[in-house]
């Protein structure tokens, strides 16, 4: 018993700080759960949201669950900050630095990038191509439930067990047993390989969604933007999610089975890890930036009042930039002796990726052009866009010159460009679709004036932290440093990069404040078209009702929505009773609920290789299949008769 | 969603069953995508083994443990269990129940029996010490062909979940399209199976000069 407990509990979960935590986890739980009990509250949450298949409700689990997650990786953040603020600082004990930066780092990629990508996904891809659901909307809440359990695996390592603690990259031989024998990296594994499957299940999804469930009459060059991006972020997953799987899995079996892949000794090849997971870890780059490009798509044309400039070289950019980023993946590792010819190729096409993305950059910048700018909130963190991934761009063609490389790699120049392109690419895009769907997710408006607040508070944080990291980078810092000297003269810059690092804390506060406050007194979204939109999910109500289209309207232009309008013609989306047929849909299901559960009960005993475990989540994984292959009826027809009714509730019916 | 069967160009009549309904038509589509994951996921155990196929690391080399035997029968095995998953397809289309069935049942077995030899196979390459913890070859030899010899036995139980499904509801739009997903699985193993053979069995033991 007590092996057990040491083994659970091991010292570096046992911290004062973790404790507190851990504590205020333990009482929020209880909070939780007292609050549903008194409210009779499970029984909604079990039906509505638990076993939902409704690609509306998916979306919005995705994104109360990013922004769960962006604050976790922003207090590991601030922690990190916190350490680097003053020379010769001692304030987190060195072990538990190497756990913050890898957390950080896994946690913002894998579980806030990628979910709130996904929400946004969920919540407008079926809209906007005139679908009812997605393809396969049961597939669909199993991707969920499998990056939930996967996020909720990686989250509770520093309470049980200790947190992984190799960097986000995780390269062997640091993570082999010999050299890191706590469960840490199994967590970090067996986490990401649970999550990765539900990524890949969301890539077939989306394609298949996208190329068999259009309107009648969207060919692809009537696509909107972001439809295009989603399509071609999800052949990127495709393509490089099972390398990443592959990388996971061969560490794990040398971990868990004794296997000699990336061992010292034996044969192992560290370096085959390294080209895996970079294979897989370039294109994710443009899985988390494309639709951040396509929201942005969106956005300018619709608060600029005209339609989006270059549409053909938009599609043709975002196709470029798709098959480009497979053959860049070397520029990570230019230092590691691949000779001068092979680093020669991969810095050239690295830097001719710069090509199409500046043709997009041109295209919003031309889209704004004599248009009449409306400065929403959404609008807002496109503006601040452009700076930053000029930036960040700009630096990253100088650390792709491969000479260049050699004195910069690994260095704070490194930190600050990517973080200047993920911030500045990802976060400023889905905070901008998530300003801009927002009303049609939940029939509400975002406070303008709060968001405002919240986007230059964020913002000015941004640039206050990231600007002094080039500098630290040209004067010799490296990233993963625990503590550094007093007399290298990079105590002030590091002091400023922290100060910015907590303003920027505060906006995501005052962000939060924002959604609060308008939760209980946002101005209701009466019309389902705040924004003067162009596109089809402005022409159903906010929310949509569970159905989406009662009639699946016929396209006949890229800015449906808005070419309606301005024929005069938009009452024809109020529907006629008569063309009201029967209608197909999904049902609810418990299943993907508990495929998650037992796919979580199987990596936690991976985890501590407790086996018994692992065979009681893998009959629940085993069940969940077997459940799925007989379960002939997992669809159901809506009545006429009931969507007329709701149509009429919502004032939409034409007799 | 009645906007259904716009994209094919031919007559619904024409079509088989699985292509003829909208909802499972998609559901094909879908599964092609799921195949180029599965695909590029055994590139990557290729390339894996490509690299490290002469880490032996003073373990045992691919011409002290290969051998010719098991090895014909396992593809002689694998080749024909593809030839009889189409006979079943076959079938289908001419909606005869106990036709699909018989083929599929022997498609089963097959695969039984190529599980069979593979196991035997690797218990034997364990029998003179090559355990994969040995050197990286074996690591990535035991990968690569096991993740292919687990697919297959994943198959075969999918195949039997099929055929309680096809005894008790016939061939309907949904059944044909499931058992035409597990035919397309089940030829993509075969094409797997037949690199394993060329490029890790042929190809290291004449010597391990890949092509």
């Amino acid at each position: 018993m007590s092996q057990i407990l040491a083994r659970l509990f091991p010292p570096q979960t046992r911290r004062p700080d973790e404790v507190v935590i851990e504590i205020g986890i333990v009482l929020s739980m209880l909070f939780l759960v007292y609050m549903l009990t008194r409210l009779k509250k499970w029984g909604w949450l079990w039906r509505e949201w638990l076993t939902s298949v409704d690609h509306k409700k998916i979306g919005i689990m995705y994104l109360v669950s990013a922004l769960l997650m962006l604050f976790r990786g922003g207090v590991d953040a601030l922690m990190i900050r916190s350490q680097l603020a003053l020379p010769n600082n001692h304030l987190l004990p060195v072990g538990q630095y190497d756990e913050l930066f890898t957390t950080h780092g896994t946690i913002m990629i894998f579980f806030m990038a990628m979910p709130f990508l996904f929400a946004l996904f969920n919540v407008a891809i079926p809209l906007m191509i005139g679908a009812r659901d997605v393809a396969f909307p049961r597939l669909n809440a199993i991707s969920f439930w499998l990056f939930a359990a996967g996020a909720i695996l990686f989250n509770i390592s520093f309470v049980v067990g200790g947190s992984p603690n190799a960097g986000w990259t995780a390269y062997p031989p640091l993570t082999e047993l010999r050299f890191n024998p706590g469960v840490g990296e199994n967590y970090y594994l067996v986490s990401l390989l649970i999550a990765g499957i539900g990524t890949t299940i969301t890539g077939i999804n989306f394609m298949t969604t996208i190329l068999r469930m259009r309107a009648p009459g969207m060919t692809l060059m009537r696509m909107p933007m972001f439809v295009w991006t989603v399509l071609v972020t999800g052949a990127l997953i495709v393509f490089a999610f099972p390398p990443l799987t592959i990388a996971l899995l061969l560490t794990l079996l040398d971990r868990l089975f004794g296997s000699s892949f990336f061992t010292l000794g034996h044969g192992g090849m560290p370096m085959q890890f390294v080209n895996l997971f970079w294979l897989f870890g370039h294109p994710e780059v443009y899985i988390v930036v494309l639709p951040a490009f396509g929201i942005f798509s969106e956005v300018v044309p619709v608060f600029s009042d005209k339609k989006l400039f270059g549409y053909p070289a938009m599609v043709g950019s975002v196709l470029a930039i798709t098959l480009l980023s497979y053959v860049v993946w070397v520029h990570h590792f230019f230092t590691m002796g691949a000779g001068p010819s092979v680093n020669a190729f991969f810095g050239v096409s690295t830097m001719l990726i710069a090509i199409p993305t500046g043709v997009k950059i041109f295209n919003w910048v031309l889209t704004m052009w004599g248009g009449r700018i409306r400065f929403t909130v959404a609008m807002l963190w496109q503006l601040a866009f452009i700076p930053a991934f000029l930036v960040a761009g700009a630096t990253g063609v100088l650390l792709a010159t491969v000479p260049v490389d050699y004195q910069m790699h690994n260095s704070y120049f490194l930190i600050a460009h990517f973080h200047l392109a993920l911030i500045g690419g990802t976060v400023f895009g889905v905070l901008s679709g998530m300003y801009y769907w927002w009303p049609k997710m939940f029939g509400f408006m975002l406070n303008e004036r709060q968001g405002k607040w919240a986007f230059w508070i964020f913002v000015s944080g941004f640039f206050v932290t990231f600007v002094p990291q080039y500098m630290l980078g040209f004067e010799g810092m490296t990233r993963r440093m625990y503590t550094y000297p007093a007399g290298l003269g990079w105590g002030p810059l590091n002091m400023v990069s922290t100060i910015g690092a907590f303003v920027q804390g505060l906006g995501f506060l005052v962000l939060v404040y924002n959604v609060l406050w308008s939760m209980r007194y946002g101005e209701r979204d009466l019309t389902g078209d705040p924004w003067n939109g162009r596109t089809l999910e402005w022409s159903l109500p906010s929310p949509a009702p569970s159905y989406n289209f009662a009639v699946i309207p016929a396209v006949t232009h890229r800015d449906e929505w808005w070419e309606m309008k301005q024929s005069g013609k938009a009452r024809a989306y109020k529907v006629k009773s008569s063309a009201i047929r029967p209608i197909h849909m999904p049902k609810r299901s418990a299943m993907p609920f508990f495929l998650g559960v037992s796919f979580f009960v199987v990596g936690f005993g991976m985890v501590f290789s407790w086996w018994v475990i692992t065979i009681i989540g893998a009959l629940g994984v085993i069940a969940s299949l077997l459940f799925s292959a007989f379960d002939y009826n997992d669809s159901e027809e809506i009545d006429p008769e009931d969507v007329r009714r709701s149509e009429a509730s919502l004032g939409r019916l034409e007799i | 969603m009645s906007q259904a069967v716009r994209h094919l160009e031919l007559p619904e009549q024409q079509l088989p069953l699985e292509f003829a309904d909208y909802h499972e038509s998609i559901k094909v589509t879908g599964f092609w995508i799921f195949l180029t994951t599965d695909l590029v996921l055994f590139a990557c155990l290729f390339a894996t083994f490509a690299v490290m196929r002469y880490d032996f690391a003073n373990g045992p080399t691919p011409i002290h443990l290969f051998h010719m035997g098991p090895l014909i029968l396992e593809t002689a095995l694998l080749l024909t269990s593809s030839f009889t998953c189409s006979l079943a397809i076959y079938q289908s289309r001419a909606q005869n129940k106990t036709g699909v069935l018989s083929w599929l049942i022997l498609t089963i077995l097959l695969g039984i029996g190529f599980v069979g030899t593979e196991v035997h196979e690797f218990i034997s390459y364990v029998g003179l010490g090559a355990t994969w913890h040995k050197s990286g070859f074996l690591s990535a030899f035991f990968t690569l062909v096991g993740t292919h010899g687990s697919h297959v036995t994943f198959g075969i139980f999918w195949a039997l979940t099929l055929v309680v499904q096809l005894v008790k509801r016939g061939i309907t739009p949904r059944t044909s399209r499931k058992l035409y997903t597990f035919a397309l699985y089940w030829h993509f193993l075969d094409i797997v199976w037949v690199f394993i053979f060329s490029f890790v069995y042929l190809v290291s033991m004449t010597g391990g000069k890949m092509a």
